[in-house]
């Protein structure tokens, strides 16, 4: 790919050509205001915050214009900056800002925006129509949608199209009245919505959020325990709980991208059904037991029975769930101890 | 998946999951992709949406069925008749890629006077699809510059799954799609490190890496020419460096040795490696494991994270099996219905609760890494496995799973001697890796195949392989499985909200089926196999063509294992759990 070289705020900057001013500029850490882009999706143009001055053509919405070579390019004048904070007022002026309620709060684009442009509360408050209440979608079982805090950006829209490839979401009504629709309008469980929750971790503000959200302290990145695509996920984790799940952008099968089980079903690993000690079974009832009796039980029966008929009186099945370390443990236990009787599921 | 070992080798991708985003046509068969493994099903919607033919075999009506250029609605259980179909048409219309067949494959006559009478109209009749379609999807396939082949269990889970594979493959290499980008056969692999357990050896006949135990059965071209290597230098086994001989790829054959043989050299390595004599006795499959007749069984039975009560075909038999056994010791994160069988349950910690890898279905080996402490007293498998063989006196002393690893990449170095745990600290390697400059191998036959050449095999589509529909037993009932839940629900199940989008089976039947038998849409429909019959609610639609009706295999309520076809595929040992003829009738009626 061939480079191009343009100045932005007098600085040079080098970038792949069919690069946008906007992305170019964030890559060099030049912070320009915007809602829209996402750097997953195709550019999209809609909340204009991103305005900025090529010289000789005047302002422009930088999500979408290409870098061109020998371009000079402005982000801060004083008509930029009155464009700007127009577009972020009409932005904010409907959206219900709970903002300490809210747990996209501190996470939050808008909140950037807000305060990078400086919003005056005075204007806001002259500008607020009576923000009408529309009604929360709470009938995803992981996640809601409260229309409220749309600012229209449409990364849900272009998500779900260009991520997942379904299409559940699109723009509906006009004017005053657009929002974010399922089809028929819907709610979003009678829709083809596969739930995998992509539009949510790119939501920028409050719209979409995971339900019983917890923060985690920390992460981790393993891998996805399901099926045999092996995506790379981020285990948030709270004290000893997971608590969350998101994609590894660096995982190069799934960039980042999770399906419904990878993302949502995480909740097998704390719950109270789990096996907590060795049981034995005594009378057709199972009892707790030591890991000491247990193991020794195991071995003694194990050894019984090939003494009695052959090493071969013993088989094993491994699992597709545990580990490469731990398949091979188990094969080599049960080769060590005279048969070759091992096998596993994944024939089925 | 022996079937694409036969003629290629292992049973892995021969291409990596991002390229399918580049194809110029795929052909998806017995997969639900976007319900099964959700992630490539957005690569492959992707791909059609920059442009790709889509042509999706399947007898249902799947989600990608919807977005497909084509979709063959075959018949279950006609699988290779269509495949034949196809290479019929290719090479009746001169498509095939002539050079890559004059250069890399044989076997071709032989294949063209197979097919010779696999005409469309013959092939329409046997599978329900129309002569045009077969036609086009022919030449959408043969005309494409790269085409994906991806399947899954729909393929390789029938008694004839290994004669569908090698039907497929023969596809695939007639259009010169083997050993190039974006293309390829792409079996997907159901659970998450099933592609591992296979590698580490967890089969009865390999030790890891596919390394004969006996018999020189799946023995391969590298261990051929390991011996060939050695015949001709006189050389002993050490002296042979295996690192060595590998080029960028593994492939296999079934080579007939006489006297001396690979699998003994192999077994005194692993014997010297591990301090014991080992055995050359065949072992069992789980299909022998759980033979019908118990003298052949086993008496004690280790069973570590798997729920056969469930998954395997014919329930109601392995129940029998695992009560008839002396002991049973069971080894999960919870109290499975193979567990509750068990005589001693052992807690095992969770994925999140250890280090470790998995491999995923493209043959990438990627690091597990523990997130929080296991639960309770529960404890990594490998350390329980590790505290049981010092219990049968065995002297074993890991301290980590990265030892054990270590351990694995020296005694198989051709796959994995070049993957260090550092190595895999980001996105992971894919074997073969035999050196650690070695940058994994993204695509398999690249250059060559094993002997240098692919060949063709004839298979001929067989009516009785599978179970037969006859006045008795109508229809033919195949199973799949659903987005919302996973395998036998030992995990999915314990999130509400997965419950809550998928709370119970579904039979699909269509709706002039319905309309027939009376059943209306809450009715409660009998199932009745040759072996055995289950009830289950019913969803009308028209997903499923007359005569077939469709079931998952993820609740214990409606165990559609009870009714399948327990007679196995005789090369592969998978069950026919995909066909069984059943009889419906209205069990109740439920007004609503
Ligand atoms: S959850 Fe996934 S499928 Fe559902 S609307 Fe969001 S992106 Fe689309
Ligand atoms: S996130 Fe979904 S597609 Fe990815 S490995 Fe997990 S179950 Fe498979």
């Amino acid at each position: 790919m061939r480079k191009i070289t343009f100045v932005i705020n007098g600085r040079k900057i080098e970038t792949n050509e069919r690069n946008t001013i906007l992305r170019a500029s964030l890559a060099h850490g030049i912070y320009i205001p915007h809602l829209c882009d996402h750097p997953d999706l195709t550019p999209f143009g809609g909340c204009r915050l991103c305005v900025v001055e090529i010289e000789g053509r005047g302002l422009t919405i930088s999500c979408k214009a290409p870098v061109e070579e020998g371009l000079v390019v402005q982000t801060e004048t004083p008509v930029i900056n009155k464009v700007r904070r127009i577009a972020a007022e009409l932005l904010i002026v409907n959206h219900h800002a709970e903002c300490l309620q809210c747990v996209r709060n501190t996470e939050c684009k808008l909140q950037d925006i807000a305060a990078y442009i400086g919003i005056e509360a005075d204007h806001l408050q002259r500008l607020r129509q009576t923000a009408g209440d529309h009604p929360i979608d709470n009938s995803n079982p992981f996640f809601i949608r409260n229309p409220n805090k749309c600012v229209l950006c449409g990364i849900c829209v272009r998500t779900c199209e260009e991520i997942n490839g379904v299409r559940v979401l699109d723009f509906a009504f006009r004017g005053y009245e657009t929002k974010i629709s399922t089809l028929m309008n819907k709610p979003i469980n009678e829709s083809v919505c596969e739930s995998c929750g992509e539009c949510v971790v790119r939501c920028p503000t409050g719209a979409l959020i995971i339900k019983d959200y917890q923060r985690p302290d920390r992460v981790v990145t393993t891998i996805c325990p399901y099926c045999g695509t092996g995506c790379g996920i981020q285990l948030g984790v709270r004290g000893n709980k997971v608590v969350s799940v998101r994609g590894d952008r660096d995982n190069p099968i799934n960039k980042g991208q999770l399906c419904v089980k990878g993302r949502f079903g995480y909740h097998f690993i704390d719950h109270p059904d789990r096996l907590t000690t060795p049981l034995i079974k005594r009378n057709g009832a199972f009892v707790k037991a030591s890991w000491d009796k247990a193991l020794e039980l195991v071995a003694t029966k194990f050894k019984e029975a090939q003494d009695r008929y052959g090493p071969e009186a013993l088989a094993g099945l491994s699992s597709a769930r545990i580990t490469n370390e731990e398949n091979y443990l188990f094969q080599k236990l049960l080769r060590c101890l005279g048969t070759n009787s091992i096998d596993h599921c994944a024939r089925l | 998946m022996v079937g694409l070992a036969t003629v290629l080798g292992s049973g892995a991708m021969t291409n990596t999951i991002a390229e399918i985003t580049g194809a110029d046509v795929i052909f998806v068969t017995g997969s639900n992709t976007t319900e099964n493994h959700p992630i490539i099903g957005y690569r492959i919607r992707e791909a059609v949406r920059k442009g790709a033919k889509l042509i999706v075999a399947d007898p249902r009506v799947i989600p990608l069925a919807k977005i497909a250029t084509l979709h063959l609605q075959f018949k279950p259980g006609t699988d290779v008749a269509l495949f034949n179909g196809l290479v019929h048409v290719i090479i009746k219309e001169g498509l095939e890629d002539k050079d890559y067949v004059k250069k890399r494959t044989q076997g071709f006559e032989y294949l063209s006077s197979m097919v010779e009478k696999y005409t469309p109209e013959y092939v329409a009749l046997i599978t329900g699809v129309s002569a045009e379609d077969i036609v086009r999807a022919a030449r959408l396939f043969a005309v494409g510059k790269s085409g994906s082949i991806i399947y899954c269990m729909g393929v390789t889970q029938h008694t004839c799954g290994t004669e569908n594979v090698v039907a497929l493959t023969n596809l695939s290499l007639l259009t010169g799609n083997l050993g190039i980008p974006h293309a390829g056969m792409n079996p997907l692999r159901g659970q998450n490190n099933v592609q591992g357990a296979c590698d580490m050896g967890c089969l009865p006949n390999v030790f890891p890496g596919y390394q004969p135990v006996y018999g020189d059965r799946d023995t391969g071209t590298y261990w051929r020419r390991l011996k060939l290597e050695k015949d001709k230098s006189l050389q002993p086994a050490e002296e042979v460096d295996p690192s060595k001989l590998i080029t960028d790829s593994i492939e296999f054959e079934r080579p007939v040795y006489k006297g001396m043989s690979v699998s003994d050299e192999i077994r005194a390595k692993f014997s010297k490696a591990w301090k014991v004599e080992l055995s050359d006795l065949p072992g069992r499959t789980i299909a022998e494991m759980f033979h019908h007749n118990p003298s052949r069984r086993n008496r004690v039975m280790y069973i570590v994270g798997e729920n056969p009560v469930l998954s395997n075909p014919d329930t109601d038999h392995v129940r029998r099996c695992l009560e008839e056994m002396d002991f049973v010791v069971v080894q999960d994160i919870f109290l499975t219905e193979t567990a509750q069988l068990a005589d001693v349950v052992l807690p095992a910690a969770s994925f999140a609760e250890k280090d470790g890898t998995f491999t995923n279905t493209e043959r990438r080996v990627q690091r597990v890494r523990q997130a929080i402490k296991p639960k309770g007293e529960s404890k990594a498998d490998w350390e329980i496995i590790q505290e049981l063989a010092r219990r049968c006196g065995l002297d074993w002393h890991y301290s980590s799973p990265q030892e054990i690893w270590d351990e694995i990449r020296i005694l198989t170095p051709h796959y994995f001697l070049g993957m260090s745990y550092e190595r895999l600290e980001t996105g992971g390697l894919q074997w073969p890796c035999p050196a650690v400059e070695h940058p994994g191998t993204a695509i398999l036959h690249k250059d060559k195949f094993a002997r240098g050449i692919g060949q063709f095999s004839t298979v001929e589509y067989r009516r009785l392989a599978a179970d037969v529909v006859d006045k008795e037993y109508p229809f033919i009932l195949t199973t799949g499985r659903k987005l919302y839940q996973y395998h036998t629900r030992t995990m999915t199940a314990k999130t509400d909200g997965l419950n809550r989008l998928l709370e119970e089976e579904l039979m699909a039947i269509n709706p002039q089926d319905a309309e027939r038998l009376g059943l209306n849409a809450h009715d409660i429909a009998k199932i009745t196999s040759r072996r055995g019959s289950i009830v289950s609610k019913i969803e009308i639609t028209d997903q499923v063509l007359p005569g077939v009706v469709c079931m998952s295999f993820h609740f214990a309520e409606t165990a559609v294992n009870v009714l399948s076809d327990p007679a196995v595929c005789n090369m592969s040992v998978v069950s026919g759990l995909k066909v069984a003829a059943v009889r419906i009738e209205k069990a109740c009626e439920v007004q609503k």
